[in-house]
């Protein structure tokens, strides 16, 4: 690098002078990526060296040395401006590390141990006549009944979130709104057994019904209806007034407004809202454990007699506690991240599909 | 087609504050009038007022009267929508609905509206509302792509068709061009020049020269100070506005000689 470089910035009102160069030092484009292997090899090192039996400490120690030790060489080369920004730069690549690993570490031991008994026969098959202790048997009881459930919560909660967001959006003024509002906020935070406690007084106690998949699929709506009603709050917010004043210039009135042009522009965000809505509901287990009760057997009808579902099924084959029960509970959990992982995906493809387009 | 606007003792609120105070104007049928004065002098209102679209704003109220051909846009019984469909409306920025393609664009207020016109009459109306606005030679090969795709002085002109596709008597333009170069501004006066043949049109627009070459009759509206209503100052023909206008303030405006 040639000319002159500086270490600190020129006094303010300091006319450039004749060796004045834009260039500053800077550290090649490797070096944080050297340091970041020269960090987790000393980090490997005092662990090893020290005896320390945490690889979590390993890593931390790692982290630590590669975020101080870029702002030093920062630091000494660059200038004070630039080791704060490589800072800063170092200390979020440590913590999407730091949140990475969890994730990782989690999907790899759910699909290295559930992989082991997953199927055809796995997925085709239910508990019915199988003992707990046996190999072989499947998840098909359980999900038929995470389908149902989950399908008739979204069937009730989905019509009845859009609708309240399209109040709060569209009509809502004053203080029922507010209300509205709030108690949106108070579901938010009904924790899943207390949704389920209180379906299980009113429906099956107060009311004299038995367990079945449908008392399951009311305590999970109350839980994704807050949720449905926010993220399509949000979405609808989105949309320009100005789409709604054409629209109503147009001399169409406010409902054909509502549903011929802000739904359809607002369409992709909801189905994603809706569908991370479901992905919540179908792992939870707490309300199906009170109001489903769990089956061995397939029960294809939601509105009778007891189900099963996957985090029911997981929680079943975990407290069985034997080497043939655990691989089935990690197959199931295998099956449940797949299928929230594709919601998750057929989610993202709608809201592409149906996003407004601005090609020529 | 075209229809005559008389207003008198027009005043408009938002909540509690008045935005423009006891306006009186008549709107001649097929001209064009244009509304000029500095920003938040309440031409912008008014205009609104002459669709109802004032009272779509949270707050909104409107006083006096409105007649359009003998009847009260405000009097009891009248339903906004209607008034809506007979005085249609262009915005300052193109606005076209992004989930539809060109052909949908044209042919939304017709559909919205719930009319069911077959396919062919349905193209009989885009292509007139299309040529109507300018429009139908540039996109007459790429109908179904979306509208948001276009140039800004060609979603304009979309919105233009739109508007004139549902056979407004009255089309109110909230300045129409400011977003605009100024190639596709004269495309836009141009066909404000033909379309009022068939319309009454009113105008709004900060651009003096704007006013000058397109309108038949202006309208002076100011304010006495901030947070004070916007009053109409006068309203005349548009060459005696701009030559010798019969009050000191217009031609201080005018002249650029302002406040």
């Amino acid at each position: 690098m040639s000319g002159v470089t500086m270490d600190r910035p020129l006094p303010a009102g300091d006319a450039p002078g004749p060796g004045y160069t834009l260039r500053q030092p800077r550290l090649p484009r490797w070096t944080p990526a050297a340091l970041a292997a020269a960090a987790a090899a000393v980090g490997i090192g005092i662990g090893v060296g020290a005896g320390l039996s945490s690889h979590i400490q390993w890593g931390l120690i790692a982290g630590l040395l590669f975020v101080v030790g870029m702002y030093a060489l920062a630091a000494r080369v660059e200038g004070r401006r630039q080791a704060k920004d490589r800072l800063a730069t170092s200390l979020v690549w440590v913590c999407f590390l730091l949140a990475v690993v969890p994730l990782v570490s989690l999907v790899w031991e759910t699909v290295s141990r559930g992989s082991k008994v997953l199927d055809g026969t796995f997925l085709s098959h239910s508990m019915a006549g199988v003992l707990t202790i046996q190999p072989g048997g499947g998840v098909y009881h359980a999900i038929i009944g995470t389908l149902e459930q989950v399908g008739i919560a979204t069937a009730i909660a989905a019509p009845i979130g859009l609708l309240t967001a399209v109040y709060l959006v569209e009509y809502g003024r004053g203080r029922l709104a507010k209300a509205v509002t709030f108690f949106v906020d108070v579901m938010t935070g009904i924790p899943s057994i207390v949704a389920g406690l209180f379906i299980l007084s009113f429906w099956i106690l107060m009311l004299d019904f038995g367990y079945s998949g449908f008392a399951g699929a009311m305590a999970l709506s109350i839980l994704m209806m807050p949720v449905v009603v926010r993220s399509t709050e949000e979405m609808l917010k989105l949309v320009p007034n100005e789409l709604r004043e054409a629209s109503l210039a147009l001399g169409v009135p406010k409902w054909r407004t509502i549903l011929k042009v802000v739904l359809p522009t607002a369409i992709g965000g909801i189905a994603t809202g809706v569908m991370l809505s479901v992905a919540r509901i179908a792992g939870e287990s707490a309300p199906v454990v009170l109001l489903v009760f769990g089956s061995q057997v397939i029960n294809n009808d939601p509105f009778d007699g007891a189900q099963s579902s996957l985090p029911y099924y997981i929680y079943e084959q975990w407290a069985a506690g034997n080497a043939a029960s655990y691989d089935r509970a990690w197959g199931a959990a295998l099956v449940l991240i797949a299928f929230v992982m594709i919601l998750n995906l057929v989610a993202r493809g709608i809201a592409r599909w149906k996003a407004p387009k601005a090609g020529r | 087609m075209a229809k005559r606007i008389d207003v008198s003792g027009l005043s408009a609120f938002y909540g509690a504050h008045k935005a423009i105070d006891d306006i009186s104007m008549t709107v001649e049928p097929r001209s064009v009038t244009a509304f000029i004065g500095p920003s938040g002098c309440g031409k912008s209102t008014f205009l609104r007022t002459l669709n109802r679209m004032h009272e779509v704003t949270p707050g909104g109220r409107v006083e006096g009267k409105v007649l359009l051909d003998d009847e009260n846009l405000y009097g009891p019984g009248v339903d906004p929508v209607s008034v809506r469909r007979t005085v249609g409306m262009v915005f300052q920025r193109p606005n076209p609905f992004p989930t539809m393609s060109i052909y949908e664009n044209v042919v939304a207020g017709v559909r919205l509206n719930g009319g069911r016109l077959r396919k062919a009459e349905l193209d009989a109306v885009v292509e007139k509302s299309l040529k109507g606005a300018n429009l139908w030679k540039e996109v007459k090969d790429r109908l179904n792509k979306p509208g948001a795709g276009l140039s800004g002085g060609q979603q304009q002109r979309l919105c233009i068709a739109r508007a004139i596709a549902v056979e407004p008597q009255v089309l109110l333009m909230d300045e129409p061009c400011s977003a605009l170069d100024p190639i596709s501004t004269l495309a836009i006066e141009d066909l404000i020049g033909e379309l009022k043949e068939r319309f009454t049109i009113v105008i709004v627009t900060h651009n003096m020269q704007q006013a000058a070459r397109v309108s038949d009759r202006t309208a002076f509206f100011n304010l006495a100070g901030v947070g004070q209503p916007g009053k109409l100052v006068e309203i005349d023909d548009t060459e005696r506005i701009f030559s010798n206008p019969s009050v000191q303030a217009t031609e201080d405006y005018i002249s650029g000689r302002f406040g």
